[in-house]
């Protein structure tokens, strides 16, 4: 069993991060110097950490299998970041971000954590500003804002419908600076494929070396992972080809508790599918439902032409069902709301598909106002589909976009591994059972920033932890064992692609483990996922060899991994007897057929702990609502 | 969806390292043409696979045409013969029943050939290392109305700034500069308020990093700006030239 002590500072909400900061332990300057740091991944979270902590004056190595740090998927995020900065003068407040958040998440967050999160959100403005992230502005030369779902005022920041892109461009600069520095070392084209544990410490990982197949061995005082979400369990997911769950579930391995596995978001606004061989879902951003209008044919079966579907013919089911938040409902719900219509058979011309539509906004703004919004957007979605969402309405569909749990984290984003940090998506920390748009670009470069420059130091200054060199038996054994699974791997020479074992999870996740959860469906589901997973470790094929560069081995290490962790998902769900946020259990639903919520047995976080393959143990971190009161979620 | 299938014959450049030779093999192909190119190739490595053979490498992420992964020569144009898109975005129904399709990595001297069709575009990263940065320390910014910003100049630096780093004007032009790519950056910088302070000496330290790692001079033949997936305007080569010039007769040499 372990000891999940979530470190929340005592003291009214207001105060807790400001005493924290303040009674953490520092480190002085000339003792910076000598403590190593590993960071995993250069996205958001982990640029961002990079960045600090080497002007901190700490020695950072960075690790990334992409080619450049800039690739990491947080670039490809569109809308926006969200911040209480009330620019806007429309009653927005760090309370009532704090509050949105945390309502959006269904209750399922810790206060403290949400509560600084908001607290910290104008300071990220400010510093990307002035690293020269190009914001959009106002004639006036101010900040311009926009809204986003689940909240009625404008917070979010944005760079046309390239922010992520934007944001992850300043804090890879400010990276960039410190390796010239020196301050930083990169190492690009290394995939994490183990976490070192000596003495019950994190102390180091171990790599593959992407290019010559190498087996890389680094230690650290402190190591951080900020590796992203495992949305690509579902296989057709809005995430990058190459994001994957391996450098959290290996550290899951060696114990780090799994918190939440099952709270996994469902983005309503996806290209919907178009055949057997598509290897992705795309995303068009939620800030398109600030103008466009989401609805479906009130008949089944209706195959007209949506410009032949006259007005009294169209149900715009989020603004009849949810008249106060309409098209701008919270992820979770919209979702759930079109596949119901679906469901019922209205889709868009009888696909699994509804209509987003900007012919009123057309009509409403000018063509050349909806361009300025979202023209890089109506040209993406031109590009793949062919069609022009000027003259007809773009057709979306949900697909699995961001992944809630997580790595178990305390206050000071320290998993159940001392020394081994996580931020960003890969911690589980601040969005319950739900993420708010635009949020996602704030947690991540609010841990990255703000919150582990401090921490890190005060684990440093508290725990003066002592390095373990690369020679230490723990390494070697590491080592060898990444060893043996990748010969392992090689040797099996079966019939089936890792494709198709990684496809055929994933539709068994998206059936039984996605939008919506049945017991049975869930019990169905974790027998397929053991059989599926046996079958691998029989009957794959991975070719070619592990001292190349080689893409089909990485991803049958990624797909071990998946068969694994979709197994944990099911059992997550399967457990959390209620529906919360992205959770619906459709045996836990009121009449009108709304989340039903169980505070009374179900208001913890359910961090698992791992035993050996298909076997977790279940810890729970009860969640004490001090300020907020726990409601049933509106938006009507 | 569509059911009518293209048949299509693939050249494909192969090559197993750095220091091997390369050649171009021909396999044969039937898809769909809702499906993007990047998936014409990834069922063609399933294929490959289940016959024992190994895929055929080359890189791509996002697959939204964003974070710059991607990054193939077809028929000759890098990321293919529609403009302004990336390798990724690039979909069957652009390409005829019948069709050679000739596929080969980003040629430039600083781009050596890892495998196959995947190139190490690291010099890019070192450009930026040298000066594509405004240095501010985390936690000294002021507030992000402090700089009051003209809309106009924002979306020009915007504008810029949309640069993905794929390389492919680099590839596209015939002396291999990545002129556009500096530019892109240096503009984005110039414009804003923020990128004063070290405005002249970041021009001169990204330029000298760009000739050492073997980038060639631009001759302006347009070709990186008809080629780039994101439109980046040749107006930030000028630019570039500007602030050079101006930087070696106001600033200090770096």
């Amino acid at each position: 069993m372990i000891k999940l002590d979530s470190k929340i500072p005592a003291g009214s909400l207001k105060d807790k991060w400001e005493n924290h900061k303040f009674n953490m332990k520092l480190v002085s300057p000339a003792n910076k110097r000598k403590y190593e740091i590993i960071i995993v991944g250069t996205g958001l979270a982990g640029a961002s950490a990079a960045a600090s902590l080497g002007e901190l004056g700490y020695n950072v190595k960075v690790f990334t299998y992409h080619d450049s740090a800039r690739r990491a998927h947080s670039i490809a995020a569109q809308g926006g970041i969200n911040a209480a900065k009330n620019y806007q003068n429309d009653g927005d407040s760090v309370y009532r971000l704090f509050y949105d958040t945390i309502k959006g998440g269904d209750f399922r967050a810790r206060e403290a954590n949400v509560y600084r999160l908001a607290e910290i959100s104008g300071n990220i403005i400010d510093q990307c500003v002035a690293l020269g992230v190009p914001f959009a502005r106002e004639y006036g030369g101010m900040l311009d804002n926009r809204s986003f779902g689940g909240t009625l005022v404008s917070r979010t920041f944005y760079a046309k419908g390239q922010t992520g892109q934007q944001l992850l461009l300043g804090a890879y600069s400010a990276m960039n600076r410190q390796i010239k520095l020196g301050k930083v070392k990169l190492y690009t084209r290394r995939e994490m494929v183990d976490l070192v544990v000596v003495d019950g410490i994190a102390r180091g990982i171990i790599v593959r070396n992407l290019v010559t197949g190498d087996i890389e061995k680094y230690s650290a005082h402190v190591v951080i992972l900020a590796t992203g979400g495992y949305s690509n369990v579902f296989f057709l997911s809005t995430n990058a080809i190459n994001s994957n769950a391996t450098a959290i579930w290996r550290a899951h391995k060696r114990g780090a508790a799994f918190a939440n596995p099952c709270f996994t978001q469902i983005h309503p606004t996806c290209l919907p599918l178009h055949g057997e061989g598509q290897s992705k879902l795309t995303l068009m951003s939620e800030s398109l439902r600030n103008d466009g209008r989401i609805w479906v044919s009130k008949f089944k079966g209706d195959i007209r032409h949506p410009n032949e579907i006259p007005e009294e013919e169209r149900d715009y089911f989020l603004e009849r069902k949810y008249p106060t938040y309409g098209n701008l409902s919270p992820r979770d719900i919209s979702s759930r709301a079109a596949k119901e219509v679906v469901d019922e058979g209205r889709g868009a011309q009888g696909q699994e598909a509804v209509y987003l539509d900007f012919r009123d906004a057309i009509k409403r703004l000018g063509r050349k106002v909806i361009e300025e919004r979202y023209g890089n957007l109506f040209e993406m979605y031109k590009t793949i589909t062919g069609d022009d969402p000027y003259e007809v309405p773009m057709k979306i569909y949900p697909a699995p976009h961001y992944t809630m749990g997580g790595l178990w984290v305390d206050y000071n984003l320290m998993s159940t591994v001392p020394g081994l940090f996580v931020a960003g998506e890969a911690n589980f920390s601040d969005h319950g059972a739900n993420r708010l748009g635009a949020s996602a670009l704030m947690q991540g470069l609010a841990d990255g920033y703000f919150i582990l420059p401090y921490t890190v130091g005060n684990y440093l200054g508290s725990e003066k932890p002592t390095l373990v060199e690369t020679d230490h038996p723990e390494f070697e054994k590491s080592k060898k064992e990444i060893q043996d699974f990748t010969n392992k791997l090689l040797s099996i020479k079966g019939k089936r692609t890792v494709d198709s074992f990684h496809k055929q999870l994933g539709r068994l996740m998206w059936d039984k483990v996605g939008m919506s959860r049945s017991a049975q469906g869930l019990k169905e589901a974790i027998n397929q996922i053991r059989e599926l997973r046996e079958e691998f470790w029989r009957d794959v094929n991975v070719v070619g060899s592990a001292n190349d560069l080689n893409q089909c081995l990485e991803r049958a290490g990624r797909v071990a991994d998946y068969l694994e962790l979709g197994e944990l998902m099911a059992i997550d769900a399967l457990h959390r007897n209620e529906s919360c946020g992205a959770h619906f259990r459709v045996e836990y639903q009121t009449e009108d057929g709304e989340a039903l919520r169980n505070d009374e047995e179900y208001a913890y976080v359910a961090a698992w702990e791992f035993k050996e393959v298909g076997k977790w143990e279940l810890n729970k971190e009860p969640l004490i609502f001090e300020n907020v009161q726990l409601t049933t979620r509106s938006y009507k | 969806m569509n059911q009518r299938k293209l048949n299509l014959t693939l050249k494909i450049w192969r090559q197993p390292g750095p220091n091997s030779a390369g050649s171009f093999v021909e396999y044969k192909v039937s898809v769909s043409p809702d499906s993007s190119f990047l998936e014409m190739l990834d069922d063609l490595n399933n294929e490959l696979e289940s016959k024992n053979l190994e895929p055929i490498a080359f890189e791509s992420d996002c697959r939204e045409g964003i974070c710059g992964t991607c990054g193939l020569v077809i028929n000759g144009h890098p990321h293919g013969p529609i403009p302004k898109i990336a390798t990724c975005q690039l979909h069957m129904r652009n390409f005829k029943d019948g069709d050679t399709i000739w596929v080969e990595p980003f040629r430039a001297k600083a781009f050596p050939v890892i495998k196959d069709l995947i190139v190490d575009r690291s010099a890019l990263d070192r450009i930026m290392e040298a000066g594509g940065f405004i240095s501010v320390n985390t936690g000294s910014a002021p507030d992000g109305n402090a700089i009051p910003i003209p809309k106009d100049v924002a979306s020009e630096a915007m504008d810029s700034a949309s640069c993905i780093g794929c390389g492919a004007c680099v590839a596209a032009c015939k002396n291999s500069s990545a002129m556009l790519f500096v530019g892109a950056k240096v503009s984005h910088l110039a414009l804003l308020p923020q990128g004063q302070p070290e405005r002249y000496i970041r021009v001169q330290a990204m330029v000298k990093k760009m000739d050492e790692l073997g980038f060639g001079a631009c001759s302006n033949t347009y070709a990186c700006e008809a080629e780039c997936p994101k439109g980046i305007s040749i107006i930030n080569i000028a630019r570039l030239n500007r602030e050079y010039i101006k930087s070696k007769l106001i600033a200090d040499e770096v």
